[in-house]
């Protein structure tokens, strides 16, 4: 019957668009509205500054706007999608991490201060940073008095080691940062408390808790960014007796996080809504970081993205809580708009987008060649494919972006006046690599997002000399740990070119360089992030330098080492320093963006009009 | 009947099994052999090869693929066990397994959002029944006339109008511009019915647009097919009033037509709204999942895709019990 046949193809056509809509729909692709111009070779500076600003574009990037220790209200956080976890050790999206500041205390936390000012560790739950010892390798925090989860039981020093053992059974509670496991396992092969023989689940021998109020660590060999590593949720004191019991606990303790911080989580929905409520057993005398200001925290999920555009331009919604910028619908009216540009900044959110130029496949095995692609490549227009100047970013030389301490603007392979390449310099290069005429070769990226966008403007740059590059898509969801993540996949497959963007878990110049630039941490079996496959024992020594030194000057000049080292082998082709454009609801307080995540500092915000 | 409906169930659980091992297929035996490992969907950022392999015991994904299928599909019958950490869950059934993503089980994710679906699946086919069949029941009486023109012409307009465009349209008009009505939030209706069906008028009227488009063509085509029959002509001849000859004897065989088609549309429709749902950002079964295939989260998936199928096959089962009541020359043999 004709209308069964119609209603069939109806059928189909509406799952194939809803898979073709879930396919290219995502909060994070914007279109390049704005015209492609060239913002120049020098990069603004990193978010900056500290003190209070009037309300005016780009404010929050440059202190704290509508200041105030007004209390009361309702924050109200829109979201498209759901948190990735809110079990402190399953959670690595930087959003979902600086919003863990809520109910989530740390030994060490950010300042809650504005730009550079934020990057800096400071004591939460400890009295003071951590005390070295042993030539760096025994770091003794001690925990402050009156500390206390949300049911009243006070904090101690085995709660914090329970929460870090947590980070150990990866078959359970997988999807986190996993520094505690690879950093103190130190060959017990610890198996997660969930299968600890130890009768209190405390049995990781490098961690020791003499006493209630002090934990030590003990490392195989120093590392000076640790109490970094302790501002992470995975170090978040979690109760045992709430994770060992298989109602609460286990899998099931993303839905029953017991709080350490000014708020505790009085209702969640998954892929609908989180609600948050003050909670009575934190004390502010213990905590010089966090206030509690609003009475309430919501987060609405499950938003198309224009319509949550059009409910916070509206003043319906507070903040975008994913912080990857608004659609170009929206970055057009605010743009336009004089009165609702003043609420918007467009911070660097601390991730740099650039290619890896593997080395280990044959065609750029030579570093000349490698080079010509860095004066091919069509700054401009890669800008354009991430989203123009304010929508994607702005242009980079570097790989360490300008957030990063340490960071210097440098130019080893100067695109011509207007950034769109230097093509006579491109061919010298492929004249001294042996291939006046071009070779072959192919881009990786993933089948989403700006990845092809970005992949296709690089292809047509190359072109231009030659460089005759095939772009070939992979599923999102393995890119990372699978497919360019293993070498020996890179190889078989000639993915010479990989589309990728990296951003410190935490802002040091170690935390940024270790996993794309140590020769000695290429991951055979897959996960692998030194794309680009390098081993400069002139790298490898300024990495290791920078673990044991605390002289931030040489730390500084470490990263610089590094910087320079990358781009003169020419192993990484950056071109843009992340942008995204955000907008605060004017009835907010104390609004910045803090250098530590490249978003507004959430725990923070406060309402001035008391709803 | 009786021979007929259990005939008829029979039927219908071959069907709901065999969707279920396509789907499983699709999604269990289809990235393996294209090289992606579903563990590593569920692992996330990092992998680790422990953890990868813990993850898979966890899940039974190094179970062969037909033992992971049968464990499934037990799940609906008896309650099955999951490892969780500190213990094994029990998982009751009918047990659509764990969400990959949050660990929830999926028929509570399921019976959350059920709601949701049903007052739109409630909403909307009584509005677009009502207005199709009667504006397509006046064009067929007064055929090419100027209201029949515009009316059909209306309707092919909508007809042609994905629902997701007509959804927003509305939205921006209704709800941004002129402002008649506040953003849409879903409110249930034991909460506030009053809310609830507030919230929802915009819904019901952007799903409704596409079908009384289809139902009034439909409805004027088949009406003018039966005023053509012999038996009409003579009812007329007989001296019947026209009221009579229309409602009583050219409505009749529609109505058996409309029947089928509104019983496999509503059927259709308890499995979720997906454009509307994600559109007007309601939580119901389609949204549930459209996220899951974003998310890549395969046990929910499977779930509602399950689900879905298995009112389709209901739906069938009653349209064609009500078809034998309609129209008695229909014998259930």
């Amino acid at each position: 019957m004709s209308n069964r046949r119609s209603k069939a193809a109806f059928a189909a056509t509406s799952v194939v668009l809803a898979i073709a809509v879930a396919a290219c729909g995502s909060s994070s692709s914007k279109g390049g509205s704005t015209a492609p111009t060239s913002s120049g070779v020098a990069p603004t500076t990193a978010n900056g500054g500290t003190g209070n600003v009037a309300a005016a574009f780009n404010a929050g990037t440059k202190g704290v706007v509508n200041a105030s220790t007004k209390t009361g209200g309702t924050l109200n956080y829109l979201a498209t999608a759901d948190f990735d976890s809110l079990d402190p050790a399953r959670t690595y999206y930087a959003y979902s991490i600086d919003f863990q500041r809520y109910f989530s205390r740390t030994l060490m936390a950010y300042d809650a201060k504005p730009g550079v000012a934020g990057t800096k560790a400071v004591p939460d739950l400890a009295t003071g940073p951590g005390q070295v010892s042993n030539g760096g390798k025994t770091i003794t925090y001690t925990l402050k008095d009156g500390i206390k989860f949300q049911d009243g039981t006070p904090i101690t020093s085995k709660d914090v080691k329970y929460g870090i053992e947590r980070d150990f059974a990866q078959d359970v509670l997988p999807g986190g940062p996993t520094y505690n496991m690879d950093m103190l396992d130190e060959g017990q092969k610890y198996p997660g408390p969930y299968k600890d023989k130890d009768p209190n689940h405390l049995g990781l021998k490098s961690v020791q808790t003499p006493d209630d109020k002090t934990i030590v660590f003990n490392l195989a060999s120093p590392y000076s960014d640790w109490d970094y590593i302790m501002t992470l949720p995975t170090a978040a004191p979690v109760e045992a007796k709430v994770d060992l019991d298989p109602a609460t606990g286990g899998a099931k303790y993303a839905s029953h996080v017991v709080s350490s911080g000014p708020y505790m989580i009085q209702s969640y929905q998954p892929n609908k809504s989180l609600v948050l409520v003050k909670n009575p057993n934190w004390d502010q005398s213990t905590d010089t970081i966090r206030h509690q200001l609003v009475d309430k925290v919501t987060v609405t999920m499950g938003l198309d993205s224009d319509d949550m555009d059009k409910r916070l331009l509206s003043g319906q919604g507070d903040i975008e809580i994913e912080s990857t910028g608004v659609q170009s619908t929206a970055q057009t009216s605010i743009l336009r708009d004089p009165k609702l540009k003043a609420n918007a900044d467009a911070p660097l959110t601390g991730f740099t987008r650039f290619f890896a130029l593997n080395q280990n496949v044959p065609e750029l095995s030579n570093v000349d060649c490698r080079k010509a692609i860095e004066y091919a490549a069509n700054k401009v227009d890669l800008q354009t494919a991430r989203g123009g100047p304010i929508g994607g970013g702005d242009i980079a030389t570097t790989v360490a972006p300008p957030t990063l301490p340490g960071y210097q603007s440098f130019n080893d392979y100067p695109s011509g006046a207007d950034n769109t390449g230097d093509l006579a310099q491109a061919k010298a290069e492929l004249a001294k690599c042996g291939q006046p005429n071009g070779f072959h070769t192919n881009i990786a990226t993933t089948n989403k997002g700006k990845g092809p966008k970005v992949a296709t403007a690089l292809q047509a740059a190359l072109a231009r000399v030659g460089i005759k590059a095939d772009i070939q898509q992979f599923d999102s969801s393995n890119y990372y740990s699978t497919t360019i993540g293993t070498p020996s996949n890179v190889k078989s497959k000639d993915l010479g070119i990989q589309v990728v963007g990296w951003g410190a878990d935490f802002p040091t110049g170690y935390g940024y360089f270790s996993a794309i630039a140590d020769g000695r941490k290429i991951l055979q079996a897959g996960g692998n992030s030194n794309w680009a496959e390098v081993n400069d024992p002139a790298i490898n020594a300024a990495l290791d330098d920078m673990t044991q030194t605390t002289d931030q000057s040489k730390k500084d000049a470490d990263v610089q080492t590094i910087d320079k080292a990358l781009m003169a082998g020419a192993y990484y082709l950056p071109f843009t320093y992340d942008k995204a454009l955000t907008y605060r609801n004017p009835r907010l307080t104390n609004v910045y963006v803090t250098g530590a995540a490249g978003m507004y500092d959430f725990v923070s915000i406060g309402t001035d009009d008391g709803k | 009947m009786i021979t007929f409906l259990i005939r008829r169930v029979i039927q219908a659980v071959t069907v709901l099994l065999a969707v279920s091992l396509i789907t499983f297929g699709v999604f269990f035996l289809v990235p393996k052999m294209s090289g992606s490992d579903p563990a590593a969907l569920f692992a996330g950022k990092l992998t680790n090869p422990e953890a990868l392999n813990g993850i898979r015991i966890k899940l039974g994904l190094n179970h062969p693929i037909l033992q992971q299928y049968w464990d499934y599909i037990g799940g609906f019958f008896h309650a099955r066990h999951f490892d969780d950490g500190p213990d094994k869950t029990l998982c009751n059934w009918p047990c659509f397994g764990y969400s990959f993503k949050t660990d929830l089980p999926v028929s509570h994710l399921i019976a959350d959002r059920f709601p949701v679906t049903l007052s739109l699946a409630i909403g909307a086919p009584i509005i677009w029944l009502t207005v199709g069949v009667t504006v397509g029941r006046i064009s067929a009486l007064r055929p090419r006339s100027l209201s029949d023109r515009v009316s059909m012409t209306l309707a092919l307009a909508a007809v042609s109008l994905p629902v997701y465009f007509t959804a927003a349209v509305l939205r921006l008009f209704v709800v941004y511009n002129w402002h008649w009505l506040d953003d849409i939030t879903y409110v249930g209706f034991t909460h506030n019915p009053w809310l609830w069906a507030k919230n929802l008028i915009l819904p019901w009227i952007s799903l409704a647009t596409l079908y009384a488009a289809s139902y009034a063509r439909f409805t004027r085509a088949s009406m003018l097919e039966v005023l053509g029959e012999d038996y009409i002509r003579t009812a007329r001849a007989k001296g019947l009033p026209e009221r009579t000859v229309i409602n009583r004897h050219a409505m009749r065989p529609v109505a058996t037509l409309i029947v089928t088609l509104f019983g496999m549309d509503v059927g259709a429709l308890m499995g979720g709204a997906i454009l509307t749902e994600s559109v007007f950002g309601l939580p119901g079964l389609g949204k549930l999942g459209y996220d899951a295939i974003a998310q890549h989260d395969l046990t929910i998936i499977m779930g509602v895709t399950i689900l879905a199928t298995f009112f389709i096959v209901v739906a069938n089962i009653v349209v064609d019990m009500l078809y034998a009541v309609i129209d008695p020359r229909v014998r259930i043999s």
